[in-house]
């Protein structure tokens, strides 16, 4: 009974009436600081860092307050992925593609609560293993060398073909654009720079969020420019919100299923909550088939790439609390705050500081239902900030974009390069090419690359190391299958959807 | 509609509010993302600037990641070189790029480096079950097959934590360095799972990275590239007592813009002593890992381009520089 002592010890630092106010103001600011385009989970908890050290907070309230905000972000996502088709952050990027053809049919209250729901339950089995297998889990990271993360990114870019079924072409066009801008940056294995132009500001690479607010919110500016507001995204209307308990009892399989692959993309460190929305989406669209109508706005689209985010927000506290490894850039931030409190994770953690574990965790606990309080029957509290009239609406999530891509990084280098994106994704959205699989090159290519030439650096460039383990062989058959099995099967289904808007 | 127009400019003016604040006297800008060691320095600092009263409001921290800190670094030469109340963290990887002119033209006069107050002993870590027992099995084993042996590390190849294992085996007369392997990950605890999980048969980082594993005994340290053993890990051998004349501190420290005064200049210094000097600055050293290493004011200067002179010499030996 030792998990029932060890949350017996959590809930006593967690429940008292401080930290619980932290948690409800946590949750709330996270849920909007989710929801606006730019400020993601990541610099969102980096703002609020100098807070809770000039309010002297402890390390159990310190954590409490700053968890609640990467949980209420995760929430928060989603919002502005359904009504505006504009991500909040960069893992409720795939929420976009069925979300938002749900809130254009009219049902945008039903797509709010599927997927509050659906994060709700991603987030909750993501807690509860973090309570119960952590110290056990983490041992995955040490099965995962270059060559198995490498076919972890194979995987993830031989399912992108399936993601537009309309062209698939345009698909891999997109996903090579977004790879070729993953190469600008330092080379990690030569230490020389590469397509900077000896410019300092590309050395690192193209932030990602600079990449998303540009292709999504910028060129939506654009769009909405041309047409005088006619045929922008922004303005769907959000009537009476209910609760569609046909299509939660319809989704539960979906849920449960991406709550688990995406808690263990979350553990794995480097792939995170985008992979995991990311392979929940796809994985849930390939077991539905060509008559799931995935895209077109069905309730199964907006919950699994929430669950799986949610689960993966979860998993990535696993490899951060015992092996001090962040698998995401929050739990980075996360880090570093926990180490400026003095306290190190690592595999001593769970020994050491029983207190800050089971009260973090019996805070994610509260904090989540405190999230699905604020996210199901309150969500128009928070609909409302974006239900204001488009003229208004956009400049206002405009300036909020630019005030978060400046405090990336302080320079107004990546306010250029996020408009030079959004004119990109204007020009992309004239021409019918997606640009998520762009956003997906960009964020997993790095790692790709880096993973592959590891693996050749250690090998001594023998190509067949990438093969040689068995977690490896199996991520590369799961891998040519799903991306040759769609092209096959397309012959005996039904023609494809044409459903991109 | 014009109720909640006022709320959606009430909660974007507070969230621009908390973004972009500058109510704050003084600004430690950490040249790198929040998570890092220059972000530690950065807040640890700051933070005990103000708590035992060198300071009289909360330092505020600006993060501003690029180039390896030569954003950062550009961006105090350029524009704020007068600026007294600024300090910027630093460490040995801010040196090692300057000698290996990653940031552009930089070069290291450009700014004043006030001091450092603590270091992060270089450590060269292996598997629990690793076949090597001293440092001196290992460099035998590289010696025989160079590639028998890959590293992990948490920096680029280049960075501080690839050349530490280069300067031990230089000093075991091994001069084939370019045949030595040695991936970059992200971050020393990356690392360190790397090595753990069998895909490289050693790390090389920093001792405040591998303070968890060591205690939980999943990683053995073959050795610490100190002077003396590091208090509070006095089993872990030196290379020097070894037989390996190599000292490789991770340094933390600040600098600040050069255009200021001389009694501005003091005035850091004095601080950085006090930080330095202060009871929380050692109990947040004892629990990161870090050992005393205080070298603050004019010393310091002088230290700083004798490393810079020795890094230029390695790097160009394995190709980084031409």
């Amino acid at each position: 009974m030792d998990l029932f002592s060890n949350l017996a010890l959590g809930f006593g630092v967690a429940l008292s009436p401080m930290t619980l106010f932290l948690a409800v103001v946590g949750c709330f600011l996270g849920t909007i600081i989710g929801a606006l385009p730019g400020l993601g989970p990541s610099n969102g908890v980096a703002i609020l860092i100098p807070i809770t050290f000039s309010l002297g907070l402890d390390a159990t309230a310190a954590l409490v307050l700053l968890t609640s905000v990467y949980y209420g972000a995760m929430y928060g996502g989603r919002i502005s992925s359904i009504l505006l088709n504009i991500p909040g952050d960069e893992p409720a990027m795939m929420t976009t593609l069925d979300g938002y053809p749900m809130a254009k049919n009219g049902r945008a209250g039903d797509a709010l609560v599927i997927s509050g729901v659906a994060s709700f339950v991603g987030a909750l089995l993501a807690t509860l293993a973090l309570a119960l297998v952590a110290p056990y889990l983490a041992r995955i990271a040490y099965k995962f060398g270059p060559a198995e993360y490498f076919a972890l990114y194979a995987l993830a870019f031989a399912t992108l073909g399936g993601m537009a079924s309309n062209n698939q072409a345009k698909a891999a066009l997109a996903s090579f654009i977004g790879l070729a801008i993953a190469l600008i940056g330092l080379d990690n294995n030569s230490g020389f720079t590469r397509f900077t132009g000896g410019n300092l500001h590309l050395s690192d690479g193209v932030d990602f969020l600079v990449a998303i607010v540009g292709l999504f919110a910028v060129s939506e500016v654009f769009v909405f420019i041309e047409t005088h507001g006619k045929s922008s995204a922004v303005g769907v209307t959000l009537g009476k919100v209910t609760v569609p308990w046909k299509d939660l009892w319809e989704t539960r399989w979906t849920m449960l299923r991406s709550s688990a692959v995406g808690f263990v993309a979350g553990i794995l460190p480097g792939a995170g909550a985008s992979l995991g929305s990311f392979m929940t989406y796809m994985m849930e669209k390939g077991i539905a088939g060509e008559k799931g109508g995935f895209g077109t706005g069905v309730a199964k689209g907006v919950a699994a790439p929430e669950a799986g985010n949610n689960a993966a927000a979860g998993g990535a506290l696993v490899p951060m609390l015992t092996l001090g490894v962040p698998g995401s850039g929050t739990t980075a931030v996360l880090l570093a705050v926990l180490m400026t409190l003095n306290i190190t994770p690592g595999p001593t953690l769970f020994t050491d500081r029983p207190d800050v574990v089971w009260g973090l965790i019996a805070s994610l606990l509260i904090a989540n239902f405190v999230l699905l309080a604020m996210n199901v029957p309150m969500v128009k509290v928070f609909v409302k900030i974006l239900m204001v009239p488009p003229a208004i609406l956009l400049p206002g999530v405009t300036m909020i974009s630019f005030v978060g891509i400046y405090s990336l990084s302080g320079s107004y280098f990546d306010l250029v390069l996020m408009i030079a994106f959004g004119v990109m994704g204007y020009a992309f959205r004239k021409m019918d090419i997606p640009t998520v699989p762009v956003i997906l090159g960009i964020l997993l290519g790095y790692q790709m690359e880096n993973n592959l030439r590891h693996a050749m650096t250690l090998s001594g460039g023998e190509w067949t190391y990438l093969f040689s383990s068995p977690i490896a062989s199996v991520l590369w058959v799961a891998a040519i299958l799903g991306f040759f099995a769609p092209i096959f099967l397309r012959r005996f289904l039904k023609k494809p959807q044409l459903t991109e808007d | 509609m014009k109720f909640t127009f006022l709320k959606a400019l009430g909660t974007s003016a507070a969230i621009s509010l908390m973004a972009a604040s500058s109510a704050w006297s003084t600004e430690c800008i950490a040249p790198a993302n929040p998570g890092g060691g220059w972000d530690f320095t950065c807040r640890q600092i700051g933070k005990i600037l103000f708590d035992i009263g060198q300071v009289d409001a909360p330092v505020q921290v600006t993060n501003m990641a690029g180039a390896g800190g030569g954003l950062a670094f550009s961006t105090v030469v350029a524009e704020r070189n007068t600026d007294a109340d600024l300090i910027v963290a630093a460490s040995s990887a801010t040196t090692t790029r300057l000698a290996q002119k990653a940031f552009g033209d930089a070069t290291a006069d450009q700014v004043r480096f006030v001091g450092a107050i603590g270091g992060d002993p270089g450590v060269i870590v292996v598997a629990k079950d690793s076949p090597f027992q001293t440092l001196g099995d290992m460099v035998e084993a590289i010696k025989a097959d160079p590639a028998s042996v890959a590293f992990a590390g948490g920096s680029a190849a280049g960075g501080f934590d690839h050349m530490k294992p280069l300067m031990v085996l230089k000093a075991a007369g091994f001069d084939d360095i370019t045949a030595v392997k040695y991936i970059g990950v992200d971050g020393g605890a990356d690392a360190i799972t790397q090595t753990v999980g069998g895909f490289t048969q050693a790390m090389t980082g920093d001792m405040s990275e591998i303070v968890g594993f060591i205690k939980s005994g999943e990683v053995r340290a073959l050795a610490v590239l100190t002077e003396e053993r590091v208090p509070g890990f006095e089993d872990i051998p030196t290379a020097k007592e070894q037989g390996f004349d190599v000292v490789a501190v991770n340094w933390r420290g600040l600098y600040v813009p050069g255009g200021i005064s001389d009694a501005d200049f003091q005035k850091w210094a004095d601080r950085l002593q006090a930080v330095a000097d202060s009871a929380e600055w050692k109990e947040a050293m004892a629990a990161n890992g870090l050992a005393p290493f205080t070298k603050v004011g004019g010393d310091f200067q002088s230290w700083i381009d004798e490393v810079i002179a020795q890094t230029e010499d390695l790097s160009r030996e394995i190709g980084v520089i031409q």
